[in-house]
């Protein structure tokens, strides 16, 4: 007898629960109206092409707020948020188990594009766009070759914005001798300091310098080993620091911000180049130790995509963000303006093709 | 009334109470629609979200699959602790023995070349005994010099960790072109078959059979306790450790036993995800696994029947939390509030009779082990 009485309490409860809600729910429906009705004066006002385009993201297990690609993608789908007008959606993944399930939500819902970061999300991200052909996909960091016909890869030719900052850590070194290191030695960290060793060669040749640089000789160099240990990162800083360079380009993530926090120590004496994004405005805690950063524009890339979705013009082809097509860039922080005017003409000469990489 | 069902009724008002205080967390997380005193739109999102979170479990095949997968590794867990608890030891150490699962499980996976009828148990059972031999170090720690389980365990899980995060990167284990923790992936024949083959190629159909195997060992468990001497000497030693010695039982050789067994599952389930779900193995293979098995093994009292309906449970939690923050912007992290709540109340039988306004004996509701001690 007694099992009844908990068992109908409970259900009473449920019951009344459920009765307020779907009061609350027919409440609802008369608010709804009135709020699409506001969203329609407010279209009126100002009509945005992307109503009624959904963009998805799934992150990779770095998650949206790891200071690093997944957050410079979610800048870019805010961007198309609010430029526009798109609805944006995100799912955020905990282990390898969950790109997949995490896809095939979107598709369900019916995500006119998928954005998914990294190439983690590589595998996943292929298969999800042959099985859903009528939707789009885009992938941060990955390319697909052969071209998957809605899945466009998003890569940067970082090497160009590389080439600059050698060029001009070579022109601004006070010792002639700059460094660099890296993460770990793998294509999309080398290419950046490829780059760099070519900027600071090309300054030499022109100029008839000798600037030298520490950590890449074009086939190996200075690696962390990682890209977590700001330790790493000061230790790297000061044995570069301790051969004479004063200017350093760490390509190592977060133990970039270690060699940061040397050069902040160091009282002026050894600069940095930033990397991947605005490094004098991410890192304000040491924002005068940085001349200058390598711009790697992944949200500009992921608003692109979603731009020529809501255009309609497809995401067959992979995009290459390049000097030309402002994929990357170089930001200037402390730069004298006549230097400054010089290393854009070399990107303008990047752009143009008149300098070859 | 008998045992089962009645636990299984304090599980189920259990659920009601942590579903009851979790709407009142969306509710009043709506902040927007508070804000502007729309109370309507806060409950709409409250139905949209215990939707999403019943469509995302149960309503679809899909649904069902995804709940499938989610929750097979965790009942394999959930027994690595459960058969632990049985014997008196508290194994946290699930999420290691789970990693020396799946490394045994993968290299054979991958360094043989045997038929799928050979080599698919062939590779479980290597799990099984990595699992069993790991499982066994802090068994062997405790009868020996007395160092205390929850300890050992824990840290054989950092070993477990970064060992495995090592052996990865090694040129035995690494996979051609990367140079992060990741493995090679195991030969096809080596493969769980999916459990919806019958299905045709449908790729979001994740669930392998490593669920079969997860009810298999469940059944094992089952039999263990109740067939057998061995069974029947790890309860008592659980029960009284000191009553059992002097009954004659060689309690230190059986707490050894106990923990090899408990490693035992733990490592198929380790194995179970590397050779089912991944068909490779990461640094995250284990991912938070270990842990939530504690949870699924209180929840389900340490017996075989309630670690395999909590498992489903907490797997369906899992599969409905990523539809429920798809329909809506309730994030998936409100699951591991609601599964706290749920173990909360189980916890606190007191509390959910006087909710409910159950009569009766408070009977060692949630007491599944007797403390710290042993």
């Amino acid at each position: 007898m007694r099992k009844h009485k908990g068992l109908k309490s409970a259900a009473l409860a449920l019951a009344a629960f459920a009765l307020i809600a779907s009061a609350c729910g027919s409440d609802d429906a008369a608010e709804e109206v009135t709020e699409e009705t506001e969203a329609a004066t407010e279209e009126t006002t100002a009509p945005l092409p992307g109503a009624g385009t959904l963009a998805c993201m799934v992150t990779d297990t770095g998650g949206v707020d790891d200071k690093g690609f997944n957050q410079i993608s979610y800048a870019g789908m805010q961007r198309a948020e609010a430029e526009l007008g798109v609805t944006i959606d995100l799912l955020e993944s905990s282990s390898d188990a969950d790109y997949a399930p995490n896809l095939q939500s979107f598709a369900d819902k019916g995500c006119n594009i998928t954005v998914t970061v990294g190439f983690l999300l590589g595998d996943a991200t292929k298969a999800a766009a042959e099985a859903n052909a009528g939707l789009n996909y885009a992938i941060v960091d990955y390319a697909y070759d052969p071209p998957v016909a809605n899945a466009r890869g998003l890569v940067f030719a970082t090497d160009q914005p590389s080439f600059m900052a050698g060029y001009l850590s070579a022109a601004m070194s006070q010792t002639g001798i700059v460094g660099t290191y890296g993460g770990i030695n793998i294509p999309p960290v080398t290419v950046f300091m490829e780059g760099f060793r070519k900027g600071v060669e090309y300054y030499n040749t022109q100029k008839g310098a000798s600037v030298k640089l520490l950590g890449w000789d074009g086939t190996d160099g200075t690696f962390a080993g990682n890209f977590e240990s700001l330790d790493d990162g000061k230790n790297i800083a000061k044995s570069q620091a301790d051969e004479g360079a004063d200017i350093i380009f760490p390509v190592a993530g977060p133990v970039g911000l270690g060699s940061a926090q040397f050069a902040l120590e160091s009282g002026g004496k050894v600069k940095i180049i930033g990397v991947d994004v605005d490094m004098s405005v991410s890192n304000p805690d040491a924002a005068e130790v940085y001349i200058a950063s390598v711009l790697k524009n992944i949200d500009a890339a992921v608003f692109a995509a979603i731009k020529d979705v809501v255009e309609g013009s497809g995401v067959t082809d992979n995009y290459v963000g390049t000097l030309a097509n402002g994929g990357v860039g170089v930001a200037y922080t402390a730069v004298p303006a006549d230097l400054q005017a010089e290393v854009e003409a070399i990107g303008a000469g990047i752009a143009d093709g008149s300098i070859k990489l | 009334m008998n045992e089962t069902l009645k636990s299984l009724r304090f599980t189920f008002l259990a659920v009601i109470a942590a579903l009851f205080v979790s709407a009142f967390i969306i509710v009043i997380t709506d902040i927007e629609a508070l804000g502007d005193g729309n109370f309507g739109q806060a409950f709409n999102t409250l139905g949209t979200a215990y939707w999403g979170l019943f469509k995302g479990s149960f309503g679809s095949l899909r649904a069902i699959s995804n709940t499938i997968t989610g929750a097979t590794p965790l009942l394999l867990a959930g027994l690595a602790v459960s058969s632990a608890f049985k014997a008196g030891l508290f194994n946290i150490g699930a999420t290691g023995q789970m990693l020396a699962g799946a490394i045994t499980g993968l290299w054979v996976g991958f360094a043989f070349q045997l038929p799928p009828i050979i080599h698919v148990p062939f590779a479980l059972l290597a799990a099984a005994v990595g699992g069993a031999l790991f499982g066994a170090i802090p068994g062997v720690l405790k009868a020996r010099t007395g160092a205390h389980e929850v300890i050992t365990t824990i840290m054989l899980n950092g070993i477990a960790g970064f060992t495995v995060l090592w052996l990865l990167k090694t040129e035995l284990f690494k996979r051609e072109g990367r140079d992060d923790a990741i493995s090679k992936f195991v030969e096809d024949s080596a493969r769980l078959p999916k459990l919806f083959w019958f299905m045709g190629k449908r790729i979001d159909l994740l669930a392998h059979t490593g669920f079969i195997v997860a009810l298999l060992a469940t059944f094992a468990f089952w039999w263990l306790l109740r067939k057998t001497t061995l069974g029947f000497e790890m309860q008592a030693t659980g029960f009284n450790q000191e009553a059992a010695r002097y009954a004659g039982m060689k309690t230190k050789s059986l707490m050894v036993v106990s923990m090899a067994i408990a490693g035992a599952f733990a490592g198929l389930a380790g194995g179970s995800e590397v050779l089912g779900l991944y068909g490779y193995a990461s640094g995250t293979v284990a991912g938070d696994i270990g842990f939530d098995a504690i949870a699924v093994a209180l929840l389900g009292r340490s017996t075989p029947i309630g670690t395999l309906v909590s498992a489903l449970l907490f797997g369906a939690l899992q599969a409905g939390g990523r539809q429920m923050q798809v329909d809506t912007d309730v994030p998936i992290d409100l699951i591991i509030v609601l599964r706290a709540l749920i173990v909360m109340f189980i916890a606190a039988p007191l509390l959910v009779k006087a909710i409910f306004r159950v009569k009766g004996d408070a009977k060692a509701f949630g007491q599944t082990f007797r403390g710290w001690g042993g």
